[in-house]
């Protein structure tokens, strides 16, 4: 008997442990589930974490009402077929109950409005602790944020006051009204996660797969065709062969051109791409060198 | 394919985010659309020019003062290797920080920079890694192609090293000389510097033997949490979940729990949702056991001839990171693994002075970044080995409990 564990084995064994210490720690915790490949990651880890008992959590996704529909099925099926509990909060209810202002624009996204809501629902169900499927390879202020990343009041997150987190030592004690983001997959890049789904044999939305669809260009990025986004004289809508290689708003992702129809396929295409993730399909991180530690100050995930 | 964590420290000018851009960089690593961020940044449009560093440094701040505060997580991959660095910053207000990633490190590079050899900043670093025990330290004499590749200057500073590293008794050091600005010797050997003999620095870090969890040690294990369905089909399931740090188990051990004393033996082990006949060091399972005991998080279960120290009294090194200062008599809880007791900080025996080893006997307080060497009382009785023995059950943090910052880093002796 090998009595040595392969990277994912590891990366897989990690994660339980902090899924099992986030439950273990809190009083109320949640996880943020938003329907895409890596919130359903997580899905899989609490499965493995803590049956054949209930999650200690429930499951909530903050619905900006720009999802693809395909996502939205995909998480009812879930819930349906693991029987766990699903809270969900629309962005919508929470602009007009507080009159916050749209975005406007071509792509108005309401991604960063997401926010608030997240903010309200923490409030409302008085959440300590948030698990999130949030990876360090994404971004290089997310590569800079703890596991259990600790959040005042407002939901800021103060990288210049962060605990030093050691070894595997995770400090969740928090004061009342503050709340800590935990992140079981932080040390996972893209690859990692797709080659997990592809062991594990994880279902995923059908969009992550090669499909046809009207897509508009724009700004090189191919956007889906949709109700969200502002048509103006002079677009040309085509129809493509694509797939979503992350799966947010219908605002903020962009698709890839793709045949791939196979997790094979999908993992080879992204094993020979020479651009990111976020650059590929990330319209909101375009916005400034330092967009996602700006958000992530004001409460973002 | 295994995984390599490892940690890079160096003093601010040492170039160490240039060296791990240089590493992502000639590995192909960085994509396209990061690096025209990159070039965007720089203000260049030649890639000879571009800033690495400013891959690395995440936030505002570092990028506006042009230093590192906090580590940063990268990840690349080879086809024999995957790794994990810790990029850490070298200056004595953020060694907390640097701490942080050392904890989980399995190798140290230490960057030197070749004009300035082994500085006070070289020192600190060396002595922490020995403290914390990473098993093995390489040595990159950086910035060679400013003192002309001069194998002189190379033989003179790790001649140097070599005196530091007897003295701390380090075990395994690897010395190369690099330019990361020039890309000598990181992924290729270089012809400037052609009196080297050894490994490129990425060959040799995708041959270093990668610490395995200890799957040969005593068996210790700590519960993180209970299952318990209380569903009609999973009437009597009481599975006790964790993460086994050391050794093996198997059905049948005859086991006891620690601090309770109870004893019983193992009726099954499940590892994702799968009986297994044995799981050992590294993995996440859950234990059920014959007899229906109080056990709660925080417990541990071991095997019955292989105990842990059982001690309510103890000595540790402790790495003081709080701004307030630690005065002799203070209360705190101290978690170990997923156990919290509450602790006093009864005397410091000796304050280590990590740039030279001195000891300081007696010190009144210990205050940011010292390094102490104190007794702690816990309320209750605590198991555990010290880090000597067996690092993966002889750490702990001591908390505030009126901040809940974590303000120390222990290691039990």
């Amino acid at each position: 008997m090998s009595y040595q564990l392969d990277y994912l084995d590891q990366l897989e064994s990690e994660a339980i442990y902090i899924m099992r210490e986030a439950a273990g720690q809190f009083e109320r915790p949640a996880l943020l589930f938003s329907g895409g490949k890596d919130s359903i990651t997580l899905v899989h880890l609490a499965l493995k974490a803590f049956r054949p008992g209930k999650f200690p959590f429930p499951l909530v996704h903050i619905d900006t009402g720009h999802n693809f529909q395909e996502a939205l099925d995909f998480r009812d099926k879930l819930v349906a077929e693991t029987g766990e509990q699903l809270i969900v909060r629309n962005v919508g209810d929470t602009i007009r109950k507080k009159g916050l202002k749209e975005t406007t624009g071509k792509l108005a996204s309401r991604n960063a409005l997401q926010t608030f809501t997240l903010l309200d629902t923490i409030e409302e169900f008085e959440f300590d602790a948030c698990i999130g499927g949030a990876r360090r390879d994404e971004e290089k202020a997310r590569a800079k944020e703890r596991v259990f990343s600790v959040r005042d009041e407002f939901g800021g997150w103060e990288p210049k006051k962060q605990r030093p987190e050691l070894w595997n030592i995770y400090n969740g004690k928090i004061s009342k009204g503050e709340n800590v983001r935990v992140f079981p997959i932080s040390n996972w890049t893209e690859l990692d996660v797709w080659n997990y789904i592809k062991r594990e044999g994880i279902e995923l939305p059908k969009i992550y797969f090669s499909h046809e669809r009207e897509i508009l260009e724009y700004e090189g990025q191919l956007i889906a065709n949709s109700e969200f986004i502002r048509r103006d004289v002079g677009d040309v809508i085509t129809r493509k062969k694509v797939r979503y290689r992350t799966v947010g708003d219908m605002t903020c992702t962009a698709a890839v051109e793709s045949n791939a129809i196979t997790l094979d396929e999908i993992i080879a295409e992204i094993s020979a791409t020479r651009i990111s993730e976020r650059g590929e399909t990330r319209i909101d991180d375009r916005i400034s060198e330092a967009a996602m530690e700006d958000r992530k100050v004001n409460g973002y995930f | 394919m295994d995984l390599l964590r490892f940690i890079t420290a160096g003093s601010v000018d040492d170039g160490k985010s240039t060296f791990i851009g240089r590493l992502l960089y000639d590995s192909k690593n960085i994509l396209t659309d990061q690096l025209e961020a990159l070039m965007r940044q720089s203000r260049t449009t030649s890639y000879a020019d571009i800033d690495l560093a400013l891959l690395t440094d995440g936030l505002r701040a570092e990028r506006e003062q042009g230093i590192t505060i906090d580590v940063a997580y990268k990840y690349f991959s080879t086809p024999k290797r995957k790794f994990i660095i810790a990029d850490a910053p070298g200056h004595i207000q953020y060694t907390r920080n640097m701490i942080t990633g050392a904890s989980n490190s399995d190798c140290i590079i230490i960057l030197i920079d070749a004009r300035n050899g082994v500085i006070e900043q070289t020192r600190r670093h060396s002595i922490i890694a020995s403290l914390l025990k990473i098993p093995h330290v390489v040595v990159a004499v950086n910035k060679m192609d400013i003192v002309g590749y001069s194998q002189e200057v190379y033989e003179n500073i790790i001649g140097d090293y070599k005196k530091l590293a007897a003295e701390l008794g380090l075990p395994d050091v690897y010395y190369i000389p690099i330019s990361a600005l020039k890309g000598d010797n990181i992924i290729e050997q270089s012809a400037d510097l052609s009196w080297f003999n050894g490994d490129p620095l990425l060959t040799h870090l995708e041959n270093v033997e990668v610490h395995k969890a200890n799957s040969n040690g005593p068996s210790r294990f700590s519960v993180q949490y209970v299952i318990r369905p209380q569903a009609e089909e999973h009437h009597d399931y009481r599975g006790y979940a964790g993460r086994i740090s050391s050794g093996r188990y198997k059905k049948g051990d005859s086991v006891q729990i620690l601090p309770s004393g109870f004893t019983s033996v193992i009726k099954a082990i499940e590892v994702n949702r799968k009986e297994v006949e044995e799981a050992f060091a590294g993995q996440s399972v859950v234990i059920h056991l014959e007899e229906n005991i109080d056990i709660s998080r925080g417990d541990a279960i071991v095997k019955t001839d292989e105990q842990p120290r059982i001690e309510n009294n103890f000595d540790v090194l402790l790495c003081w990171m709080d701004n307030q200062q630690l005065t002799p008599g203070n209360k705190y809880i101290l978690q170990h693994g997923s156990r919290r007791v509450k602790a006093i900080v009864k005397d410091i025996a000796y304050k280590l002075d990590v740039n030279t080893l001195e000891q300081q006997p007696s010190p009144a307080s210990a205050g940011l970044n010292d390094v102490i060497r104190a007794t702690i009382k816990t309320a209750e009785p605590l198991s555990f080995d010290s880090y000597q023995n067996l690092p993966a059950n002889g750490t702990a943090i001591l908390i505030d409990q009126t901040s809940n910052m974590t303000v120390g880093a222990c290691l039990i002796q």
